[in-house]
Parts: structure tokens; C-alpha cells; sequence
């Protein structure tokens, strides 16, 4: 009894930490994306709170936390306050089975990095972020109001299409891998294309090669996915006011920017695992690899991360019929035919694991 | 001891919700307690060691079939005092059916036979050294590949039906074709024209 009560108390004070952390990192690549996006457009960006304006997001959050909580009187009171809630602990939730590093580290950890290696790790995070769409839609209908209303159904409509492809993406990684496991996803790619050219342990290695089709696909609808500029027809000012969001102030608003945040950096860490080789360092060499592990992971987030701003900075949002045609009209046939010839040629050259 | 008080606590909140699905007023309400009852289900399926199922639980019905549910009753606009209206007419009709259904339900099931070895298997859901997701996938791809392609093809054959009988071209409606837009060139879109001056096209 009391070896278990020690075992719940280890893994609540692990996930706290862990969760900490992030939370601290999301908050400077929410820090880093207004930045990035002010740079682009030749302005400057937070640049009052701190040096270069560093303590931005935490004076945010305290302007959110002290603000008063606004409830419309028509709300739905009870799912209203509930949907952010949902939003921001299915974000987090999904957290649980990132594998972040491998190996010993000063003695602290052995083994895997990560809180809950479960067996199918992968299809935990996609039904964690194809819950995501929950938090939209109850609070579109709680706020009792016209714009949340549209903008929960263009987002029900949006997200649900895009996961399909994105389903097929991940199966077509599992093919290559062998195993659900994340940790075993990213172990798969420290052989691959490079060794059979000769480089072995380089980042020739990794899926994002000869799967880079399938690499462009999982990029462009994880920025669906999570609602993010060209794709953020959900919130779209200029038909929507705010979308889903409108009715929200405070607290509720910032979980729902929070969950949003954090959902967005986990579909990086999911690029990161699935096609960039997680924690593997480009050439597994000195001095590359005296970096530990999770710095080349956290390396490799903030460089999908960048990205990801960069396409907020320079793309212009797509209309939502043309969204809805590249979601069902390109990428689905293009991933299923990828699937059929990824199985293929993994039979025929008799590489499947 | 914690595996007992998990089950216990997943299924409580899933009978619970079960039973605030069809005493909810609101109809969205019931939905979202429907998806609380499917979370828990999946959670029962984790303690039963068949993680797959959960997971994909979790991703089918909840994350798609579920929200199409949700679509369609927000968007349904209904009067209940008008629906509760014929309850009273039809009554003696769906205590009738359910009467029948209960009892066919009780004779199928008391004359229902159980395989000894079946139960055993029952004891053990994956077996020795195979993951429960490799094991699913050898008795669906690999001993029952044929009925498996059968019931897929008779999805594919429904879903080609609702199509052919929903779709409709409207005439009269601007369409945007992308690959012509694309293959227009300066040569095929512009034409110029020399005007001479006070005389218009």
C-alpha cells in the first residue's frame, strides 16, 4: 500500500516537473512566434516587458489571470465554462507519451524518457488531438452566439477532414517502424536510407526522406489541425470577429490560447518523432553527439516551430471551399496511394520489419 | 487494488452518464454525456488489457462519429413539448416492441452454448508474446482476411449509394477549376487591343 502510494506520488512529482518545463517552453515560443511574425512584417515585436521584451507571456498570463470572468447571460453555463477546460487538459494529456530522450543522464534517469511508455503511444496522440475539436465546438454552442456558432461548425468540418490524412501519414511511418511505441519509432530511424548509402547514424537516415511527400502532407495538416494561420478559419477576424473565442475572457480565454499553444508544439514534437529522428543527433559523430538527446529534440521542436510561424508570417489564409478540396481532393488520395506504395515496396524489397 | 478502483470509478461514470444520456433535456447535453460514456468504455478496455481497441475507441466514435452527432443536433431545431406530445398514442407500440425484443433476447441467450476453450481464451485476451495490436491484426488480416474484405466492400457499396443518391450537380453555378486557372498563360488570357481614339471596342 505504501509502495504504491510512494510510486503515485513519484510520477505526480515527475509530471509536474515535466509539465512545468513545457509550459515554461511554450510560453517563450509563444514569446518566439509574435517575435518571428513581427520580424517578418519589419516590426518589433514585445519588446517592453524585460530585456527584448523576454517576460511578455508571464505578464500575459497575469493579465489573464487577474481580469474578470465574463459569462454571458444566455451561455450555457456549465458546457461553457467546462469547453476550455477540455481544450487545455487534452493538450496537456497528450504530453504523457512523448518519449523526449533515451539513455542515462548523470545518473538522474535511465532508460526512456518519458511518463507513460504505452505500447500504442502513436494512436494516443492522435486520438488526443482528434478530441481537440471538442473544446471548439462546446464552446461555440455554449456561447449562445451567432460567430462562435459558425465557428464551431467550420471547425468540427475542418479538423475532422484533416485527420483522415493524417492517420494515413502515421500509418505510413508504423509501416516503416514496425511499432506503435514512440520510443521505438525514433529508435527505427537510426538506420535507414543513410546506412544503405553509406552514412550510417546521419540524418539521411531519418523518415522525412523517403517518406517527404508524406513529411509536406503531416506538415500542412498539422497546421490544420490545430487551427493555425493559412488554416485558422476557425477564428478568422475579418468573417468571424474571433470565432469560437469571442464570448471568452480571462482565465477561460487563456486556456483556450493555452491548449491551443501546447497543442501546436506537441503536433512539432509529433513531427520531430515521426520523420526529423526524435532525439538523434544529424551525424552520430563527435562533436554531435556529446550534445545529450533531449537538446537535439528540443533543437528540432523549435525548428518545426519556426516553420510552423513562418507559414503564419508569409501564407495568406485559404478560403474555406479550397481548404476543404486540398483536404479531400489532394492529400487524402495522395496518402492513400503513398500507403499502398510504402507497403509495396516495403514487401517487395523485403524491408518491412 | 488500483486496477479494481479504476474499474470501479470508470464504471461508475460510464453508467452514470449512460443514464444522463437519456434523462438529459437538452439534446446536446445527452450527446456530451455520450462521449463521457464512450471515454470510459475505453478506459474498461485499457484495465481489460486491449489497449488497441480503446485507442481506436477513442478515435472513431469519439473523434468522428460523435462529432458529426454533435453537428447535427446543435444545428436540429426541435420543439420537445410538441414531440412529447403523441407519447401517450405511441406507447402501447414501443412497449410492445420492447417487450418482444426482450424476450428474444432472452431466448437467444439462454439457449446459448459456450465452447469451453473459448472461455478459457476469454481469461487470456492477447496471447503469449504477441502484442495485443499484432494479435488483432493476424486474426482481421490473416485468418479472417475474406470476411473482413467482404464487410469492407459492403461499406464501400453503402457509401457509394449515398453518394450517387445525394449527389447533385446544380446547373447555373460558378465553379472554380483549379488546374485551368493554373494552366492559364498571358498568351491564352490577355487579348490586346489596338482602339483607335473616340471609338471604343
Amino acid at each position: 500500500m505504501n509502495e504504491a502510494l510512494l510510486t503515485l506520488l513519484f510520477f505526480a512529482a515527475v509530471s509536474f516537473g515535466f509539465m512545468s518545463g513545457l509550459l515554461i517552453i511554450v510560453a517563450y515560443l509563444l514569446w518566439a512566434d509574435r517575435k518571428i511574425w513581427a520580424a517578418v512584417q519589419m516590426r518589433r515585436g514585445p519588446n517592453v516587458v524585460g530585456p527584448w521584451g523576454l517576460f511578455q507571456s508571464f505578464a500575459d498570463l497575469i493579465k489573464f489571470a487577474l481580469k474578470e470572468v465574463v459569462i454571458p447571460d444566455g451561455a450555457n453555463k456549465g458546457v461553457f465554462v467546462i469547453a476550455p477546460l477540455v481544450t487545455a487538459s487534452l493538450a496537456l494529456a497528450a504530453w504523457a507519451v512523448v518519449p523526449v530522450s533515451e539513455g542515462s543522464f548523470l545518473g538522474l534517469v535511465e532508460g526512456k524518457w518519458v511518463i507513460a511508455d504505452i505500447n500504442v503511444g502513436i494512436l494516443y496522440l492522435f486520438a488526443l488531438s482528434s478530441l481537440g475539436v471538442y473544446g471548439v465546438i462546446m464552446g461555440g454552442w455554449a456561447s449562445n452566439s451567432k460567430y462562435p456558432f459558425l465557428s464551431a461548425l467550420r471547425s468540427a468540418a475542418q479538423m475532422v477532414s484533416y485527420e483522415v490524412s493524417i492517420g494515413f501519414v502515421i500509418v505510413t511511418v508504423l509501416l516503416c517502424a514496425g511499432s506503435m511505441n514512440l520510443t521505438e519509432i525514433v529508435r527505427s530511424q537510426s538506420t535507414g536510407l543513410g546506412t544503405m548509402l553509406g552514412l550510417p547514424g546521419s540524418f539521411l537516415d531519418w523518415y522525412f526522406l523517403p517518406l517527404l511527400p508524406m513529411f509536406v502532407i503531416f506538415f500542412v495538416s498539422a497546421l490544420a489541425e490545430t487551427n493555425r494561420p493559412p488554416f485558422d478559419l476557425v477564428e478568422a477576424e475579418s468573417e468571424l470577429v474571433a470565432g469560437f473565442m469571442v464570448e471568452y475572457s480571462s482565465t477561460p480565454y487563456l486556456l483556450f490560447m493555452l491548449g491551443e499553444y501546447v497543442a501546436i508544439v506537441l503536433m512539432c514534437a509529433m513531427t520531430t518523432i515521426l520523420f526529423l529522428g526524435g532525439w538523434l543527433p544529424i551525424v552520430d559523430a563527435p562533436p554531435f553527439n556529446w550534445i545529450p538527446g533531449i537538446l537535439w529534440f528540443l533543437l528540432k521542436v523549435i525548428f518545426v516551430f519556426f516553420m510552423f510561424a513562418m507559414v503564419k508570417a508569409i501564407v495568406p489564409r485559404y478560403r474555406y471551399d479550397q481548404l476543404m478540396r486540398l483536404g479531400w481532393k489532394v492529400f487524402l488520395p495522395i496518402s492513400l496511394f503513398w500507403v499502398a506504395l510504402t507497403a509495396g515496396v516495403l514487401v517487395t524489397f523485403g524491408w518491412a520489419p | 487494488m488500483a486496477a479494481a478502483l479504476f474499474f470501479y470509478l470508470f464504471a461508475a461514470i460510464a453508467v452514470a452518464s449512460a443514464v444522463m444520456v437519456i434523462s438529459a433535456r437538452n439534446p446536446v447535453h445527452s450527446v456530451l454525456f455520450l462521449i463521457l460514456c464512450f471515454f470510459n468504455a475505453a478506459g474498461l478496455f485499457v484495465l481489460l488489457g486491449a489497449e488497441f481497441l480503446a485507442m481506436i475507441l477513442v478515435v472513431v466514435y469519439v473523434g468522428a462519429v460523435a462529432v458529426l452527432f454533435l453537428f447535427v443536433v446543435m444545428m436540429l431545431d426541435v420543439d420537445f413539448v410538441e414531440l412529447r406530445e403523441g407519447m401517450l398514442n405511441y406507447l402501447p407500440v414501443g412497449v410492445s416492441i420492447g417487450f418482444i425484443v426482450l424476450v428474444d433476447l432472452a431466448l437467444v441467450v439462454g439457449s446459448w452454448a459456450t465452447d469451453p476453450a473459448s472461455v478459457q481464451a476469454r481469461g487470456a485476451p492477447t496471447p503469449e508474446g504477441v502484442s495485443n495490436t499484432e494479435a488483432l491484426g493476424r486474426i482481421l488480416y490473416t485468418d479472417f482476411i475474406f470476411y473482413f474484405q467482404a464487410a469492407g466492400l459492403v461499406l464501400l457499396v453503402a457509401m457509394v449509394g449515398a453518394i450517387v443518391l445525394t449527389l447533385r450537380h446544380k446547373q447555373g453555378v460558378k465553379r472554380q477549376s483549379i488546374a485551368e486557372q493554373v494552366a492559364r498563360r498571358p498568351a491564352t488570357a490577355i487579348e490586346v487591343v489596338k482602339v483607335k481614339p473616340g471609338q471604343g471596342i
